[in-house]
Order: C-alpha cells, then sequence, then structure tokens
C-alpha cells in the first residue's frame, strides 16, 4: 500500500508543480517552453541518433550484415573486448579500493585524492593518449629499453589498453565515493563486532549497500571503454586487424567514403550506448524504489 | 576530537589506501607528469613560439570560442529541458529524460559522423540550409553543433536535481505576497537555480574545449578556419614534432586545471544554495 502510493507519487511527480496554482505555468507558456525545449532535444539528440540507424541501413540487410561479418570489423569487435574487458575490471577493483579508504577512513589530503581521481574527466582524450607516448613511445622514458627487448606498447595493444584505463578511470569510484559517504560506517563496524570476518563483512553488509551504484559505474566504464576514439587514436596506429578498435574501423570506412559500412559498424556502438541507457534507467528507477521502501540508504 | 584518535576498527584501511595511491600514481599522475617534464625541456623562447604561432592562436580561438558559445547555448535549452523534464507532464517523458544521456554514451566518433551525415552539403538538413547560404558541415558552425551535442547533457543533469528538490513553498510564499509567475520565476526560483546553471555550463565548456571525436569528422579541419586545439597536437604528433605537441597540450592541461578548481568551486556553492533553500 505505501509502496504503491509512493509509486503514484513519483509518477506524477510534475503534477505536484501543475496542480497547484502557485507553481504552475500558464498553457501557453507550457507549450511554448515544452515545443523549444523538446525541439532542440529532437535535433540535437534524437535526430543524430536515428540518422546512424538509417544511413547504416540504407543500401539493405545484407550489405549491413555483410560490413558486420567483414574480418577487419570482426577483429576490431574482438580488440574492443578485449580492452573493455581488461580496463573495466582493473577500475572496478580500483573504484572499491578508493571509495573504501575515502569513505571509511580519515586522513589528511582526502580532498586532495578525490579531485586527483577526477582528473581524467578534465584531460582532453588527445592528451590521455599523447602521455603514454611520452612515456613508452619510441623517443620517451622507457622507449630505448622497450624496443630493446622488443616490447611494443604505443602502437600496439598494451597502448590501447592503458589509454582506455586512464579516460575511464573515474568512473566506478565517483559513483561509489557520495553514496558510501552517506552510508558512513555503523553497519560495517556493527559486522565486525557481531563477529564477521573482513570478507563477510563486506560481502554480506558493504556490497548489498552499494551494488546498484557500483553496477551503474560499471555499466558508465564500459561504455566509455568501448566507446573511446581520442585517447586509443593517438596510440593505436591504426593498424587494420590488429590495432583497429570499433570506433577507429567506424574511422578509417568512413574516411574511405565507404558510407554504409561506416555507419553499420557505429550502429553497433549506437546500439551498446541504447543498452546502456536502458540500464541506467533501470538501475536509477531499482534505486530510488530502494530509497523510498527505506530498505537502504 | 582531534586529539582523540579512535581506534580503527574497520580493516583495510594500508591496503585500499595503499593500492589507490600506487595506481593513481602509476596511471594518471607520473604520466602526466610527463607533460611536465617534457615541456620544461624547451628554453622559454621555443615554448612560447610553439604555444603561439598563427595557427596554433587560431585554434585556441576556435577551440575556446565555440565551446563557451555552446556552452552558453546549452545554458539556455539545458535549463528549459530540465524544467519541461521536472515541472511538466507530456507523453513520452520518461524517453527523453532517458536520452538526454546520450552523448554520455554515444561514442565520440559516431556522433561525429552522425552529425555530419546530417549538416554536409547533401545531408538531411544540409539540403535544406546551403541553399539559405547556411553552410554548417567543414565549418566553424559544424565544430559548434558538435560541441552543443556532447555538452547538452551536464546543464541538464546539472539543474535537474536542483530545480528537483526545490521546494514548492517559496513559490507559494512569492505568489500569495502578490508576486505575479513570471516575477516569482525570474526573481524567486532563478537565484535560487544560478550556481546550478553557472556549474553546467562549466562543465559543457571543460568538455567541449577537449572534444575531439565528434568534432573533427564535422569541422573539415581547414588550419586557421576550422581546426580545434586537440587536432593541432594530434598533427604536431603525426609529424614527429613530440616537443610542439607537448608545449600545446600543456597550454590545455593549464586551462583543464583551472577549470577543474572553478567547477569545484562552483559545486560547492550549488550545494550549499540548495541546501540553505531546502
Amino acid at each position: 500500500m505505501a509502496i504503491a502510493t509512493a509509486r503514484a507519487d513519483q509518477r506524477s511527480g510534475a503534477a505536484r508543480f501543475e496542480q497547484n496554482a502557485a507553481t504552475r505555468d500558464p498553457p501557453w507558456v507550457k507549450a511554448v517552453i515544452l515545443a523549444v525545449s523538446l525541439g532542440f532535444f529532437a535535433l540535437f539528440l534524437l535526430l543524430p541518433l536515428i540518422a546512424v540507424f538509417v544511413e547504416a541501413l540504407r543500401k539493405g540487410w545484407s550489405a549491413y550484415l555483410a560490413a558486420l561479418v567483414e574480418p577487419d570489423a570482426m577483429s576490431a569487435v574482438r580488440l574492443t573486448l578485449l580492452t573493455a574487458a581488461i580496463a573495466v575490471p582493473l577500475n572496478l577493483v580500483f573504484g572499491v579500493a578508493a571509495a573504501w579508504a575515502i569513505t571509511k577512513f580519515d586522513f589528511r589530503g582526502k580532498q586532495l585524492l578525490i579531485t586527483f581521481i577526477d582528473l581524467p574527466f578534465s584531460v582532453s582524450p588527445v592528451i590521455a593518449g599523447l602521455i603514454y607516448v611520452l612515456v613508452f613511445g619510441a623517443q620517451g622514458w622507457f622507449g630505448p629499453w622497450l624496443s630493446a627487448h622488443d616490447i611494443k606498447v604505443i602502437f600496439a595493444v598494451p597502448g590501447i589498453v592503458l589509454a582506455t584505463v586512464f579516460v575511464t578511470f573515474p568512473f566506478v569510484a565517483r559513483e561509489l565515493i557520495p553514496l558510501m559517504q552517506t552510508q558512513g560506517r555503523d553497519e560495517e563496524e556493527a559486522a565486525l563486532v557481531l563477529g564477521a570476518s573482513a570478507w563477510q563483512m563486506f560481502r554480506k553488509v558493504t556490497l548489498p549497500n552499494i551494488k546498484w551504484a557500483l553496477l551503474y559505474g560499471v555499466i558508465l566504464c564500459n561504455a566509455r571503454a568501448m566507446g573511446e576514439f581520442g585517447a586509443v587514436s593517438v596510440v593505436s596506429g591504426h593498424i587494420r586487424g590488429q590495432t583497429n578498435t570499433m570506433p577507429l574501423h567506424v574511422e578509417i570506412l568512413y574516411n574511405e567514403y565507404q558510407f554504409a559500412a561506416a555507419f553499420a559498424v557505429a550502429s553497433l556502438l549506437a546500439l551498446l550506448a541504447l543498452v546502456t541507457l536502458v540500464v541506467k534507467t533501470y538501475v536509477e528507477w531499482r534505486s530510488a524504489e530502494i530509497d523510498r521502501r527505506g530498505e537502504g540508504p | 576530537m582531534a586529539h582523540v584518535r579512535a581506534y580503527r576498527v574497520l580493516p583495510a584501511f594500508g591496503l585500499s589506501l595503499g593500492f589507490t595511491l600506487a595506481y593513481l600514481s602509476l596511471i594518471v599522475l607520473v604520466p602526466l607528469a610527463a607533460v611536465v617534464l617534457k615541456t620544461a625541456t624547451l628554453s622559454l623562447p621555443a615554448f612560447w613560439q610553439a604555444v603561439t604561432s598563427p595557427r596554433v592562436l587560431a585554434s585556441y580561438r576556435l577551440s575556446f570560442g565555440a565551446s563557451l558559445l555552446a556552452a552558453a547555448i546549452n545554458t539556455i535549452f539545458g535549463f528549459l529541458l530540465a524544467w519541461s523534464l521536472v515541472r511538466y507532464r507530456f507523453p513520452g517523458k520518461r524517453i527523453v529524460d532517458a536520452l538526454v544521456d546520450l552523448p554520455f554514451a554515444l561514442p565520440t566518433a559516431v556522433a561525429g559522423i552522425a552529425l555530419t551525415a546530417l549538416y554536409a552539403k547533401n545531408g538531411w538538413l544540409g539540403q535544406y540550409l546551403e541553399p539559405l547560404g547556411i553552410k554548417v558541415a567543414f565549418t566553424p558552425l559544424g565544430v559548434l553543433v558538435a560541441l552543443i551535442f556532447i555538452g547538452l547533457p551536464f546543464v541538464v543533469r546539472t539543474v535537474q536535481p536542483v530545480l528537483e528538490d526545490l521546494d514548492t513553498e517559496i513559490e507559494e510564499a512569492a505568489a500569495s505576497l502578490g508576486a505575479r509567475r513570471w516575477q516569482t520565476v525570474w526573481r524567486v526560483v532563478m537565484p535560487t537555480l544560478f550556481p546550478a546553471l553557472l556549474t553546467g555550463f562549466a562543465l559543457a565548456f571543460a568538455r567541449a574545449v577537449g572534444e575531439y571525436g565528434s568534432v573533427i569528422f564535422i569541422a573539415g579541419n581547414l588550419p586557421m578556419v576550422s581546426e580545434i586545439t586537440p587536432l593541432i597536437i594530434i598533427t604536431k604528433l603525426e609529424q614527429y614534432d613530440y616537443v610542439g605537441a607537448t608545449a600545446v597540450a600543456s597550454v590545455m592541461l593549464a586551462a583543464s586545471f583551472v577549470l577543474l578548481l572553478i567547477i569545484n568551486g562552483l559545486q560547492g556553492w550549488t550545494d550549499r544554495r540548495s541546501a540553505k533553500v531546502r
């Protein structure tokens, strides 16, 4: 019963304003604002999204499928999956560790640490690629040593993974830190006092409390890992079939005027983006639900 | 309180903080330091020449100018969109709300080619704009369009929660004291939203300055005309001018740091302002 009311409240969030004489806009104002804002939305967000799929299917389904199963496209898909499979778990572990240290303990320089964690978001992706060229490139710090040992980082897969780890660095930590800050440390302390081991405490107390935020962070991290273009472009070397990720493959096809094929590969990435948004919406709805029921924070 | 140090009950402080600092240093701090150290190998006149050559200056004007304009446009329309999502009921609202985040989730290269398909001479929209004398693709206007696309969610997602948390009581009070609706919005609601709007503006601007993927397809990349600063860095790298690329990158990094500090300050202001109202 309480849940049903809460749901009704949420659904009619805007009704709260529209049914109140003090906060209600005149109908013509509402019409104008809706027309302008939704027109802007349609022009700048909806239309590009539709364009991807329409252009991808311009030459029909068989050409569309042919562009996807072509060997270079398949190898780009594989490299993209591999990159995400390394970068996402690394940043997941980092995100949990960083959030644990920052939210459960007091230490000096905490605010500075949080600012540093956010740093990759404010650095241009091109610079994210450049820094690894400066460290591992032929003229870089470790360049001579690496080439003496026949190890390739730049213009090879390790460089692509590193650049991807950099640009997706803050995603998980950023979702967890504010949530765990509001949760405090009482529940964990209680678990330990009641005799739980550290691992039991984490698995049975911490993890259930943060699971939705964790999932949310992982989804965003994954979307960016699979879609990163600028940083990866700098370190990749664009070798077809070897160091091409899906976004780079899109670029190559596009620059060769194979527009339908470029949009076909792009449509896979657009689908990934849509799935990301669906999961994100679901996760937000779930955590709002938990909030209302008072089960969680 | 400061002197009585509580015994740490929770485990793994050393482990988690140690790992955090090591990973942060390895992935972010040490490589970023490389930019500073590499730049330091340049003499001051050489550095100055690298970062102020006419072509580089033109790219700053475009990158920063188009980013400012895009952020300003996004602030206006992002506010209207946030207002519509919070205040009005309309069909398809959930879908609109979810799709606002599309620029966060859609790879920039995909956005770039999609926008180009729309605005090129024979494109969906370009074919109608071209006869009117409006060229979008392969001009600075194209850069602006791409930067509007990627910046929009920053404004909406900063303003929306503040607008949602806004108590109806202050508007009721204003109305009962005889204020007209537009006076209430202008004098009561807008001042409360101002820090959030400014934060959204700064976030959209910061993102736009460094943006690369969505811009290069639609920009045409003409030197002195439609070449953005991140592309200058890439071009210099492709010519093996590592020092020149790093010098320009250091200017952009400095701009990013300043923006990061400003944004941190603005976010604190937003939180305090909305907390007071609540």
